[in-house]
This record gives C-alpha cells, structure tokens and sequence, in this order.
C-alpha cells in the first residue's frame, strides 16, 4: 500500500488556508492511485508530529505545499515527522530550487517515508503559473502583448524563498511566450508597489507564487498596487492603474492544476502513480518541457 | 447471514476458528463446534445446518474477521463501540438490533445490524442525539468542512475544542467510513488511544517538546513551572480541549493541573499550546510596575467580573439588561466612559517615565 501525505502550514487564525491543501488531495484522492491521501499541517490537526500513525501504508510519499525550500522543509517538516538521519544534503539542492526527494524511516512508525521538495520549486510550477495567467486573463492563448509579473514575499526567515520566485520567473521568460517576465515582492526590491514601472506591455498580469489566499494576497498587494484603496470594496480585473491595465490572480496554489505537481513529486521519489489521468495538462502549453 | 458467508465459515473451517463465543475445530474429516450452551460433532453438511441455525455466530465472525480485520486500531475502535468484549454475542446482537451508542469527544455514535449481520454505524453531535430535522451526509471528507466553524461560526483552529457545531448527522456509515470520518472531526485520536489501550502510547513531555523548537518558538523552553501550570490550566482543561493531558512537565514532574476527563489522550503539546506558550513567555518577562489608580469598591470587582467573564466566555450569557452584572455591557461601557479616560485606567499611564 502506498500513501500521499500533502503537508501544508494551516493557520490558527485564517479558516481559507488549509482549503488548497484540502482541494488538491481531494483531486488526488480521485484519480485513486493512491491507496490512502491525508492532509496535515503545521498549525491544524492532523499535526505533522501525528499524521504518518494514522495511515495504514508502509509506503508514504510526503509532498510539502510549500512555496521554497528552507526553514519549513528544512528543519520543521523533518524533525516533526521524526524521519531518521535526515540532512538536508539527501536533497542535493545547492542552490534551493532543486530538491528531489530523499527516502528515509520515521522513529514513531514502522513506514518508508520517501520525503520529496517543496511544490513551489518543481519545474512544472512554471506550468501552473502559466495556466494561471491563462485563467485570470480568459485567454488560453495569452502571452503576445502581456507582461507577467511573479510576486513573492520577499525576505523574511527564507532566504531561499525569492530564489523560486527568480527560478520561474526564467524559465518563463526563456519560454517566451510572454513579452516581458518579472519578479517582484512585497518586502524586498524590486517592489510590488511599483508594479507599472516594471513594464512596458500594457497588459499585466500579477500572479503572486503564495500557496493560500490570504493576508497578504487578498488584502496587502491588492492594496500595494494600488487596485483598490480598501481590500473590503474589492477590484476590478482588470484593473486601470497608471495606464496599464493589471490583471490580479489571487495565489497560484489554488490552481487546480497544482495537484499535478504534487503528483509530480511523488511519482519522482518513486510512487506508481500509473493509471493518473494525465490530469488539467496541456503540455503543448507547458514550460516545462521534457 | 448470507451464502457467502456461510461458504467463507465452512471453507475456514478445517483451518479451526475461535472468535468471540464461536469455536470449531477439525477432528479428522468431521468438526467440533462450540457455542454457549450448544455443542456438537458433525460433518460439514452438519455444520452447515449448525450455522444456519445461528447465524448470530457466523455473520459476527465473518463481520469482524473479513469486512473489519486486520486487528488495529480501527478493529479494537469498532469493537469498542459496541462493547464486544463487555458481552456476549448474543446479548450484543440483541443490543444492536436497536442500537448501541458511545461517546466519543463529542461526537455521539451509534452502532446497530445491517445486512446479513454487518454492522451500520450512526454518527451526530451528542446533543443532537435527539434532535431532528438534521443535514444529512454520507461522504467522510465532507467532515473537514462541516467542523471547521462552531455554532456560532468561529473557526475552530483547535479540532479537539469543546465547540464541536451541531446540526448535522451521518446517518448510515460502514466501520470503515466511520472511524475515516472520526479521525477527520478528531485526528489521531483513534490511533492515540488505541496506542494508550496498548500501553504503546509515545508520551512527549513538556520539556522535551520545548528543547526541539526552534525559530520564533525556541524560547517556549524559558517558561518557568509556574507559567507552564497556568498555560496548561488555560488550554488543556476539559472546558477548552476534549483531550486527556497524558504529558507533564518531564517524566519525573507531573503537573498540579487536572488532566481532563476526556476518552482520548493528549500525547505531547499542540501546535496551539506552543504558540500560546510563546506569548506567555514574553508577558512573563515584563517586570511588574506599581500603579496608583482611584477605583471604588465596586468599580475594581467589576474588573474582575469582566476578566473572569471574558476568561470563561460568559460575556454572551449575560443579559442586556442585567445591571447588576459587572460584565454587563452597559456596566462596562458606563466603566469605560467615566474611568478610562484616552483609554487609560483613571488616566493613569502605562509608562510615566517614558513620558517624562
Ligand atoms: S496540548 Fe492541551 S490543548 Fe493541546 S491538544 Fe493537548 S490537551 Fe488539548
């Protein structure tokens, strides 16, 4: 038997932050390759210290719905897990964005855990950024005469968290499909803030590389941009701001096409996923291309 | 019992079979079989007759051995439920047949026969155990939503919480279904508890969980006996979390603090416990200031009425128009108009020499 363990942050304030992780393994959860798929968190139940005992599988792919490696996938999500002699060297990432998987045993369970880097830094991410520019401007086709512009937080205790954010930002530039290619952030340079000054296209759209709405993007770069004065009156999108026209996504970890990824890293670390329906994919419009 | 069950039973049956109340045993090529107060020796078209005449025996074997097994902590749960080790099948089966409840946190769940003697579990709020008219649902995920906001819609970041909404039921669940569907309104408990019954359960205590935090939650390691026994009396009793605190400070340290009545065990501080923690450590390194405030008599055990109102989330039960109540609205509000002049007790300040 084989299991998927999706492990998000959660919040103890925020309800909306768990509802990607819950959507996604839902998704999952129905394709059935998997003999058993559980959510756990960070801050809600099940804790990450409690979730491998209740599965019955001796083989459990463990995702994180995390944005970058760093403190969480580094530290949090192994220690509290229990998995046996993890370093972070087994992820063989020098430069943060290329975490593959590690397999090792949890000292509570008596299971294989087979511990995969962060969603937010796989290859096909690129894809799912796309898929959302498609989405938020109606247009499967979008691109030609379009900046995108990919926001992160910025610093904060990650240091590893804008080197995501850059990652894509050139594997999608090089794809060319959209005129200009920028990153941004909310704490650090270049600023979100400033987001028209970044581009010359007259169309942007903004899709901010979070996992779950919240805070930040629903109330905090809504009202950095400049798209409303007050988050509670909302917006339009698009959106007129100093002669370009912004086109707001919300966080891209909502995208349905997120549980690809996630099935992605499994089934690099060496899950059977056959029998997964090729899910939302287009490849055609893909980045990733392999 | 069905024909599949009655072949499974007899091909079993030279293998032997002891479960619950039910022995056979192969004796050559004819059986022994063994019920309370019935015994006999035959052949297999015998034992087939035996077994249609109590099918009680059968389907409970068959329910519990193939539709359950293996032995876990899901089967001991089930098993649990409907008392199997209290009683005898017999009386068990007569039990099931109007159903057979046990609470668990609170959730209210009720056991009785289905088909061919499989078992159909019921599953609501305890106090909608006779209620009516409630939503009705089927699909075990849809228990992540429906327990995610209380009655009085606030998100319960705690599932373990006292705070359990009602309104809803889950009228017909396999054992399966059932114990998904619990450990989704409760997670882990099932499996805790079944670890404690076990004498397995994995207890982290307080000190321990502490040393392994680390960022923004390191310091929680700082919090002094006394500041851990209150956090536990503010968090773990059973008017705010349903679990049963089986950790302490360390092995050799229980806490004073009750542990809580609850059916299931608390194995090591929650996430909430330790963020909660954290806070208390810094408040409790401020230094005390002394203050001078002007207060009657009545005005300072209304602060206290208000914080020991707050403190137990009365303030919704007191009436609007109870003016003898200290922390009733317009009492409070009355406080704060003539005392708490730029929103500072009697006009006092928080830091004087600050101003200065
Ligand atoms: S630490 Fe306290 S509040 Fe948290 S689950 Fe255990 S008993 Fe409940």
């Amino acid at each position: 038997m084989q299991a998927l363990v999706i492990v998000g942050h959660g919040s103890h304030l925020n309800p909306g932050s768990s509802k990607p992780t819950f959507s996604h393994a839902d998704t999952i959860r129905e394709t059935g390759v998997f003999d058993e798929v559980r959510e756990a968190f960070w801050k809600e139940e099940p804790s990450f210290r409690e979730v491998l005992r209740t599965l019955e599988s001796d083989e459990v792919y463990v995702v994180p719905l995390f944005v970058s490696e760093g403190y969480f996938t580094e530290q949090v999500i192994p220690r509290e897990l229990r998995l046996e002699g993890w370093d972070v060297s087994a992820w063989d990432s020098e430069d943060g964005v290329s975490a593959d998987h590690a397999t090792l045993k949890a000292s509570d369970v008596e299971k294989t855990v087979h511990y995969c880097g962060p969603a937010g830094t796989h290859d096909s991410m690129s894809d799912v950024i796309v898929r959302r520019a498609e989405s938020i401007a109606g247009d499967p086709d979008v691109g030609e005469g379009f900046g995108l512009a990919i926001v992160g937080h910025g610093t904060e205790r990650n240091e590893n968290s804008a080197n995501a954010i850059h990652y894509h930002t050139e594997r999608i530039r090089d794809s060319g499909r959209f005129d200009e290619v920028k990153a941004l952030f909310m704490d650090e340079e270049p600023e979100v803030d400033d987001v028209t000054d970044f581009f010359e296209s007259p169309d942007v759209v903004v899709v901010p590389l979070f996992i779950a709405d919240g805070f930040h993007t629903q109330e905090d770069i809504p009202e950095d941009m400049g798209l409303t004065e007050d988050y509670r009156t909302g917006y339009e999108v698009p959106a007129e701001v100093a002669g370009h026209r912004i086109w707001y996504s919300g966080a891209v970890g909502t995208e349905p096409l997120m549980a690809d990824v996630l099935l992605e890293r499994a089934a690099e670390a060496g899950a059977d996923v056959s029998g997964a329906p090729d899910g939302e994919r287009e490849p055609g419009a893909g980045v990733a291309g392999d | 019992m069905n024909a599949p069950q009655l072949d499974a039973f007899v091909s079993s049956a030279s293998a032997g079979i002891e479960f619950d109340d039910l022995t056979v045993s192969p004796t050559d090529d004819r059986y022994r079989a063994e019920i309370p107060g019935d015994r006999l020796e035959t052949d297999e078209k015998g034992l087939r007759k035996f077994a249609e005449e109590n099918p009680w025996y059968v389907s409970n074997w068959y329910y519990w051995t193939r539709a359950v097994g293996p032995a876990g902590a899901r089967y001991a749960f089930l098993r649990w439920i409907e008392r199997a080790d209290e009683r005898p099948v017999g009386e068990r089966y007569e039990a099931l047949s109007t159903g057979v409840s046990r609470s668990w946190g609170q959730l209210r769940i009720t056991a009785s026969l289905g088909e061919d003697g499989k078992r159909r579990y019921a599953l609501r709020h305890v106090d909608d155990e006779n209620s009516t008219g409630l939503e009705s649902y089927s699909d075990p995920l849809a228990a992540r939503e429906l327990v995610k906001h209380d009655d009085r819609g606030r998100y319960r970041p705690l599932s373990t919480a006292p705070t359990l909404p009602t309104g809803w039921e889950y009228p017909d669940l396999s054992g399966d279904d059932l114990v998904r569907t619990v450990d989704f309104v409760y997670p882990a408990t099932v499996e805790n508890w079944h670890r404690e019954r076990e004498g397995e359960l994995d207890v982290t205590h307080f000190r321990e969980a502490a040393e392994r935090q680390s960022g923004i939650y390191s310091i929680v390691s700082q919090l002094s006996v006394e500041e851990l026994e209150a956090a536990a009396e503010t968090c773990c009793v059973d008017s705010h979390c349903l679990k049963r605190r089986q950790w302490d400070e360390d092995e050799e340290t229980a806490l004073d603090v009750e542990r809580g009545s609850g059916e299931f065990p608390c194995r090591e501080p929650c996430s909430l416990f330790i963020t909660a923690a954290r806070k208390f450590v810094t408040l409790g390194r401020e230094d005390t200031r002394s203050y001078e405030f002007d207060l009657t008599p009545t005005e300072k055990e209304q602060i206290e009425e208000i914080i020991d109102a707050v403190a137990e989330g009365r303030t919704d039960e007191i009436r609007e128009a109870d003016l003898n109540e200290g922390a009733n609205r317009y009492r409070a509000r009355y406080l704060r108009a003539r005392r708490l002049e730029d929103g500072e007790l009697s006009g006092t300040p928080t830091y004087p020499d600050d101003q200065a």
